[in-house]
This record gives C-alpha cells, structure tokens and sequence, in this order.
C-alpha cells in the first residue's frame, strides 16, 4: 500500500464500483456513490462537535462536560439524537403549517449543497465546478430565506423579532465574506476550489504556499473567519438565537426533530464555511511541510477542520455576546473597508517584485488603516447623559 | 435531457403560478422563489454557469428577501388566512394568457436560426468582457448603486434635532 | 495595544482549558452518585423513629402519647395506640404505637414533632435518596421502615445525640429506684440516760 494509493483509497473504491454497474446508470451512480459520504460523515461529525464542545466549554468554564453516556460522555449525541427524535412536535395551532414545515427543510438543504465543491481530498470533490466559489455564495444565500421562514411561520413576536436580527446580520456579513475571499480570486484568477487548491500545493525550501502565510491572505483569512462566525449566528454573534435574551429567537415554536434539524443545519454551516476557508486560505488537502505528503489528503483536510471547530469553541467560550448596533457596526464600518483596502493590497501585492519590501508595504498598508479605523470608531463612543423621548 | 428541461420547467410553472394566485403575500413570494430556483436551474442546464449562480445570488438572496422584508415590516404576523387561493385568480389567469399569446407570437415569428451550438462562455471570458468591452456600463452601474446606498442611508439617517 | 483585550481572553480561557486537566482543584464538580457532599450536622429531611438496643419493635422509645400527631401542621403522622403495655427501656409498662405511619409525600421538615416530642422518640433523618416508583403507596412510611437505632442516630447527628444520651441517662438515674441506705453507722451521739 504505498501512499499514494492510501491517499486515493476513495476514489479507486468508487471506481471500482462503478465498474460493477452497467453504463447507462453509470452517471447517475456515480453520483450517489460521491454524496453517500458525505451524507455520513458530516452529520458524524456534527455529532462529534456537539460533544466536543460541550466538553470543551465546561473544562473552559472549570467544569466537567457531560460524562455520562458512554466513555467520558462521548456519547452523548446518540441520547440527544434519540430525544430529539422521541419528543413531542409541537405546531402552534396559528403557525403557517406549510412554511412551518418547510423552513428547517430548507435549512438543511441550503447547508448540505453547500459541499458540493469543497476538495476534500486529491481528486476528491463531488464536481467541479468553473464558477464552483460563486455557487458556493449563491448557496449561502439561501440559508437567510430559511431562516426567514422560519422565523415568520411561527407567527409569534420573538420568533419574528429573532428572524429579523438575523437575516440582517446574515445579510450584512455576507458582503464581507464575499469580498474577503475576492483576494483569493484575484489572486489564482479562477472561481473553481479544485484550481485554488492545487495553486497551493506547492512548496519552497518545505514551506507551503498557503494564501495565508502572506499579509493580504492573512487579513482575508480573520475577515473571512469573523464573517464566517456571524453568518452562522454563532457565539459571540449569536444574539439572533441567545439563549438568555430571546430564547432562541427564530426557532422557538420548533420542538423534537426539527429543532434538531435547524442545530444541524446550523452546525453544517460552519462546517461548509470552514471548509471554505480551508480550501482559500490554509491550502485545503495539502500538507503543512513538504516532508508530511505521505499522510492522505483528506486527513489534512479534516485535521484542519478540526482545529478551525476548537477555535470555534475556544473563542465560543471566550467572548460575549455582541449587542445588535454592535455587530452591524462592525459589519459595515470595519469589515467592509477592512476587506476593500485587503483587495487593494492584494493588487498590490501582486504588482510589486517579491521581496521585503512588498512585505513591509503590504503589511503597513494593512495595519495602518485597521487601527485606525477601530480607534476612530471608538472615538464616537463616549458616555453622554440619557436623554428620554417620549412618544406624543 | 428532455426529461430534467420537463421537471424545471413544470417547478417553474409550479412556482410562478401559484405566486399568481396565492393569497397571502408572504406565500406569493415565496412560491416566487421557487419559480426563480427553477429559472436558475434552467439557464445552468444551458450551461450558463456564471448567470444561473448570480440569478441565485441575486434574485433569492437578495431580491426574495428584500420582498420579504418589505412584507413583514408593513403587514406583520398577520392573521390566519383561510382561503388559500386570492379572490381575483381569473384575473391572473387572463394576464398571464394574454402575456403568453404575445411572447409565443414574437418567438415564432423570428426567423429560425439552425440549432447554435453551444458558447462555452467561462467566468474568465465575461470578466475580461466586463473590463475592457462594457467597461463604461460596469462603472455607470457602481454609480447608480453608489447613488442606491447613499439614498439608503440618507433615508435611515436619524434626523437632526433641532437645537432646544 | 489593539485587541489585547480579546487576546488576554483567549489567553486566559486557555489556560482554563488546559489547567483543569492538570490540577484538580480546579474543577469543583461533584460527581453524584459516586461521590456525595458533606452535610452539616443540623440538615434535616423527613423524620424517623429511635430504638434502643438491638430489637427494633422492643426498643422502640415511643410511647404513644399522641402529641406529635396533633401538633403536626399537615397531619402528615397516624399513630395507633397498641391496647396492651410492654417494658420500656427501664422496666416500665408503657403503650407502644401499634401502628405509626408518617407521609412523606405531605411532610414539611418542619421538626415540630421532634420539638414536642417528651421521649426523644422521634427525631429528624437526613436522608434524602428516597425515590420511588409510587405516588401513594411507597411514600407513606410504616413503623419498621421508620425505626432507626440509636447509634444511626449517633452517626448523623453525634452532638444532639450524645446530649440526648446524656439526658436520658441523668433522667433514668433520678427515676431508678433508690438503692437502700447503708446500714446506719454507730454515730457518737450520746445516748439518751
């Protein structure tokens, strides 16, 4: 078994059972064979995370996590997978049953076509696709009118009042999402993940080419993870769902399965994100240094998934939660020029001759404005006396 | 081939004519989408890939919601609607016929080109059109938008107090 | 500096994260049922019956005078007086409780019958694992599911029983009959002549 063969074990398993099947079906086997796993492993890896984490924020919070189901608690997904599934489902008798029914459908869906372009490993992505990012946005998009469903057709004022926090959170963030990875466009010249890929893969003196080992790559990749953050409505941008505020927001009047479904459909968001992030920015399947090629590609792709998700944890853990004013200020008067002067620098970078000199500008021409944007947006901020309005 | 161009194009009608004839706002548009999802379907069985995925970006991700932001801020959870098709649905019926009538006659009375072949039109082809060839309609669009945003601020802009 | 706040953060959650695999005093769970609280002395949940001796139904203190039952607030105890007497700890024939039944599911830990009580008979328990899998039947606390020793009694609450031992006994003292004087010695009055 060289590694080679470890690193394809996928693709010659589906080849080889592809040849089983007559060719007329062919194409539309294939198809299945491709989307079964990621059907499987995904939702495994949901399962995964939600332990994780909770195991991760109570050792965070001085706590243990939950440990005891299964050995040290690790499985605990399968008791809440079962309670989900045994709970009542309870439909508020005025709630729109269609749409009720509908959104968390949506949801998932809008979360699983999400993976069809991620390069999980060599030769291992589901199609590749030429505009395979744009179709990536294009998906996530659909996430909001989910959301937005769901949060109507329960016809109560917190499921609607959550519902439009956060469609206009997703809206906004999603404008620095996409242009913080219009740098990596610029850069590789091509919107397909597999190209993106491949133009990291290489390696001098057994450093990788990652896209975030440089300034504007850099910048992207904490523009893109913020971004990312906010669009899944995850801590510290969780207020459309805080559990302390609005209890749980949108989906309240969702109980059993289909709250499990949004959870899911929310956690396969990050994921995909993640996944993106992984793919422009960290290099997607390939090694760290040129002597670890040996180890498949699809584990360096995991690996890295992995620890994007204990970051996700860890900063969970850390932060509070961000106050509405608070998060769409930073979407629109700090991310947004932040990823405008990214690309810029970008450009810039890609005009200049390498050396340190594009290294120095690149990286002022970065720093600079970011601190000043933050102090000057906290110039605006000091304490005035409280003036009431009453209404006439 | 005929079979899949069969199923989006019966979503699409699906989808557009029940946003014709539904009766609560909210499903209107929603069914809307529908129509919209198969269009985009539609043009990437064409192999547009470039304008099915904006179609998507744009008209659901944007358009669908802005429609449904618009109803949700004016019209509120609203009441439970029994009737699932609106009053007026001949009405529809008719507007959509006639609309049909005339895009079936302007289409036949084209004259018929032999079967095109397909352009394979890639990402990198419109980007590089957009900047040399419609460079000048790319910057006057920026203008206009620029002009949209400055509108929308304007408009939400807290006023100014008078001094007291 | 920018952002230090945030990093001073993660820098700490980490070292929260790490730290309470590596030092124990850290995590200050308690992992029930394998391991339980300490109790203070005076916790107190629903009460029981103290035995003296080895006989838990001979040894029973109670004597069936019917106090605790008309003082407690919910009536949560039904006492029957037994017709006939047997000895108590002393020798005495006394009435014992032919039936003593306490409600748990209605008592309110309010410790007036042990307050009331003249015999020390009853006193408060602190267990507190006593689920059960019937609203009605299991809950309601016979005579010999509420008879305890008095060394249980010892255990859970050492300082009020050793002052209750040591009433008991001074009483028991004055109440046994005294033993003859001893022969009266020659005194060295003189004798009347």
């Amino acid at each position: 078994m060289t590694p080679d063969t470890i690193d394809q074990i996928f693709v010659i398993t589906k080849h080889w059972l592809l040849g089983y099947v007559p060719s007329a079906l062919q194409p539309i086997v294939s198809a299945i064979l491709s989307v079964v796993p990621i059907l499987v492993v995904f939702p495994l890896l949901f399962a995964i995370t939600t332990v994780l984490e909770r195991k991760g924020l109570g050792r965070i919070q001085n706590r243990y996590g939950p440990n005891r189901v299964g050995p040290y608690g690790f499985s605990q997904p399968i008791a809440d997978g079962i309670k989900s599934l045994t709970k009542e489902d309870v439909i508020p008798r005025s709630a729109d049953q269609v749409v009720h029914f509908l959104a968390p459908l949506l949801l998932v869906l809008a979360a699983f076509l999400g993976y069809a372009i991620l390069p999980i490993g060599r030769n291992m992505v589901i199609v590749n696709l030429n505009a395979g990012l744009l179709y990536f946005f294009a998906i996530g998009s659909m996430v909001e009118l989910a959301v937005f469903m769901a949060g109507w057709s329960s016809r109560s004022k917190y499921s609607l009042l959550g519902a439009m926090r956060a469609v206009a959170q997703m809206i906004s963030y999603e404008i620095p999402l996409v242009l913080a990875s219009v740098v990596i466009i610029m850069a590789t010249g091509s919107l397909s993940t597999v190209a993106i890929v491949e133009q990291q893969a290489h390696y001098t003196y057994s450093l990788p080419h990652w896209f975030v080992f440089t300034p504007w790559g850099f910048a992207g990749f904490l523009l893109f993870m913020v971004a990312a953050t906010a669009e899944s409505n995850r801590s510290p941008f969780d207020l459309p769902e805080g559990e302390s505020e609005i209890i749980a927001g949108y989906y309240i009047e969702y109980s059993g399965f289909k709250f499990a479904l949004f959870f899911l459909g929310e956690y396969l968001g990050m994921f995909a994100t993640s996944g993106l992030a992984i793919t422009l920015f960290l290099g997607g399947w390939s090694a760290p240094f040129s002597f670890l090629t040996w180890v498949p590609s699809y584990l360096w792709f995991f690996l890295k998934l992995l620890v994007l998700i204990c970051v996700f944890i860890w900063i969970r853990g850390t932060l509070p939660r961000l106050r509405q004013d608070q998060l769409m200020n930073l979407a629109w008067k700090f991310m947004l020029p932040m990823t405008l002067i990214n690309i810029f620098t970008a450009a810039l970078w890609h005009f200049m001759p390498a050396g340190i000199l594009r290294w120095i500008a690149c990286t002022a021409l970065l720093v600079i404005p970011c601190i000043a944007l933050s102090r000057g947006l906290k110039q605006g901020k000091k304490l005035q006396v409280r003036t009431y309005r009453f209404a006439e | 081939m005929t079979v899949i161009f069969l199923i989006l194009a019966a979503i699409t009608i699906a989808g557009t004519a029940a946003a014709m004839s539904l009766r609560s706002a909210i499903h209107c548009i929603l069914a809307l989408t529908i129509g919209l999802v198969g269009l985009a379907a539609l043009y990437l069985l064409l192999g547009a890939q470039f304008v099915g995925f904006t179609q998507i970006l744009v008209y659901v991700g944007a358009v669908a919601i802005l429609a449904v932001f618009a109803i949700m801020m004016t019209q509120g959870p609203g009441k439970t609607i029994q009737p699932i098709l609106s009053t007026n649905w001949p009405a529809g019926v008719l507007v959509a016929t006639a609309v049909f009538a005339i895009l079936a006659w302007a289409i036949h009375s084209t004259p018929a080109h032999s079967t095109p072949t397909q352009p394979d039109v890639s990402v990198n082809q419109i980007g590089a059109a957009l900047m040399h060839h419609y460079v000048l309609p790319l910057e006057i669009m920026g203008l206009l938008l620029t002009a949209a945003l400055i509108g929308a601020v304007i408009l939400a802009m807290p006023e100014k107090k008078e001094p007291q | 500096m920018l952002g230090e706040g945030i990093l001073k953060g993660l820098a700490e959650t980490a070292r929260n994260f790490f730290g309470s695999y590596v030092s124990k005093d850290r995590l200050t769970t308690i992992q029930f049922p394998e391991e339980r609280a300490p109790r203070i002395e005076a916790s107190r949940n629903f009460p029981f019956l103290v035995y003296d001796g080895t006989d838990p139904m001979a040894g029973l203190r109670c004597v069936s005078c019917l106090i605790c039952e008309k003082e407690c607030p919910p009536k949560c105890i039904f006492i029957e007086k037994s017709t006939d007497k047997k000895p108590d700890a002393v020798g005495k024939p006394q009435f014992y409780p032919s039936k003593f039944n306490i409600d748990v599911s209605v008592c309110m830990s309010c410790q007036i019958c042990v307050e009331v009580c003249p015999f020390d008979a009853i006193k408060m328990d602190n267990a507190f694992e006593l689920s059960a899998t019937s609203r009605f039947d299991a809950l309601l606390f016979d005579k010999q599911q509420l008879a305890k020793p008095n060394e249980y009694y010892h255990e859970i609450h050492p300082t009020e029983a050793s002052e209750v031992d040591a009433a008991l006994a001074a009483a028991r003292a004055k109440a046994a009959p005294k033993p003859p004087p001893p022969p009266a010695a020659p005194t060295t009055e003189t004798p009347a002549l």
